[in-house]
């Protein structure tokens, strides 16, 4: 019942503060890593490179597929910016279904931007099923797709390395998000402006994708403030016995 | 159509968060869940099959134009396609299909362990020359001290090392990891609120 309670209070807020965001505009802290990821969105349209957003290998199916959403929400943003691009941006997913995604949100992108007949359904790739595998297909991008960045937002686990490995190789700029604890390791040693934690969920809004990613934002800051205040209360009724 | 699936999005998201909350009231719902899932688990196979055309798509397009490369993608959809066929003629479980994975795959995923091995390394040798700050420092210091904590030295045991290392392991290290973990659920259910109620539609367009 508690769950219940959690996910209700977070859609009351999401709701409300969605519709006060509507009139009051956001106002977000710097993080270096996405003020790069915009300047590189304008960088690449212009020295005629394309971008290669890589979204992991998180299955809708399981407790990755958040960080596969969030992912998706930044290509559909990325792709309607970059459509009419010479070199178009490239999607990659160790996941089936995620791939399908990405080409349906690469597609919607260009119907945005109103260049549908620009799309590619190639744009949007599986490159592998198992973790390596997804890696060294990705790796293949990275090297031969005259690519200016890879961004690289979604579950990733030690395979990371190998992909920042090869994007170094080749100077590539390298943005990286993950989920998974190891995968955020390897990107914060490998990458030069690393996203920590929750950081993942917040492209959309600072790539200015909705009021709903800014509204969500400030539902996370109210649920961690819950969190701590929770997390206190029973460190002290604990020391005074009460649990 | 956008409409029409978004709605159908939306309901099966309901229905399914409904039968793992509601099913003491809701009998049925949890009947509803199950059968939802089943079609979810049915649909992820078929696109594995679509996943693995787009990816024998993609490759012969780079062979067809002679891109970049091009060579490893013609190999790729050769080992892809006589993998799928000795496969589904010899049945997964043949001898040969076995010498195959024993014998290719898994020595080929264990190199890319290797070099996984040596790239995490070199990064390491390179996180201070790329960005040399507090952090990088405090990284690579936890880092070299968790090392020297859980092998065994060579010429002798460094006193309180293995506390040192238990308690940063233990308490400091578990402590940043559940943090990271709350923030990541809480990105989580957000993003899952925003996806189940449309506010992102991640299908059928914009």
């Amino acid at each position: 019942m508690i769950e219940l309670i959690i996910i209700a209070l977070s859609l009351f807020l999401l709701f409300i503060i969605t519709l006060w965001k509507r009139r009051s505009p956001a106002n977000l802290r710097e993080i270096s890593a996405f003020t790069r990821l915009y300047r590189t969105l304008g960088l690449s349209m212009e020295d005629g490179t394309r971008l290669h957003i890589s979204l992991g290998r998180g299955s809708l199916l399981d407790a990755h597929g958040g960080s596969a959403l969030a992912g998706l929400a930044m290509l559909r943003h990325i792709a309607e910016r970059t459509s009419v691009s010479d070199q178009p941006s490239v999607a990659s997913a160790g996941d089936p279904a995620l791939g399908l995604l990405a080409q349906d949100t690469l597609q919607a992108g260009y119907q945005a931007a109103g260049v549908e007949e620009l799309y590619v359904p190639t744009a949007g790739r599986v490159t592998g099923l198992s973790p390596f595998g997804f890696a060294a297909g990705a790796m293949h991008i990275a090297q031969n797709e005259n690519v200016s960045a890879n961004i690289m937002v979604g579950h990733f686990g030690s395979e990371a390395a190998l992909l920042a490995e090869a994007s170094d190789r080749e100077s590539v700029i390298m943005i990286g998000a993950s989920d998974d604890l190891i995968g955020q390791a390897v990107l914060f040693a490998n990458t030069q402006d690393a996203l920590i934690g929750e950081e993942l969920f917040a492209a959309g809004a600072y790539l200015g994708a909705g009021v709903s990613h800014i509204a969500s934002l400030t539902v996370q800051d109210i649920l961690r403030w819950l969190v701590i205040l929770t997390l206190l209360g029973g460190a002290v009724a604990k020391f005074f016995g009460q649990i | 159509m956008r409409v029409f699936t978004a709605v159908i999005a939306i309901a099966a998201g309901i229905l399914i968060l409904g039968g793992y909350f509601l099913q003491n009231i809701f009998p049925a719902l949890a009947d509803v869940q199950t059968l939802l899932l089943n079609w979810a688990i049915i649909m992820a196979g078929a696109a594995t099959l679509v996943g693995i055309f787009n990816l024998i798509s993609v490759h012969t397009d780079k062979v067809r134009r002679r891109e970049q490369g091009s060579i490893y993608s013609a190999l790729l959809v050769i080992c892809l396609v006589a993998a799928l066929l000795f496969g589904m003629i010899l049945r997964p479980d043949h001898s040969a299909m076995k010498v195959v994975m024993s014998g290719i795959i898994i020595p080929v995923e264990a190199a890319l362990m290797g070099i996984l091995t040596i790239s995490l390394l070199y990064a390491a040798i390179r996180l201070l020359r790329r960005r040399a700050d507090v952090m990088s420092f405090i990284f690579l210091i936890t880092a070299v001290l968790i090392i020297f904590s859980s092998v065994t030295l060579p010429f002798a045991n460094i006193p309180g090392l293995n506390t040192f290392g238990r308690w940063m392991t233990q308490i400091l290290a578990l402590g940043g990891a559940r943090g990271i973990l709350i923030g990541v659920a809480l990105g989580t259910l957000t993003t899952g609120l925003r996806v189940l109620f449309g506010a992102d539609r991640p299908y059928g367009g914009n």
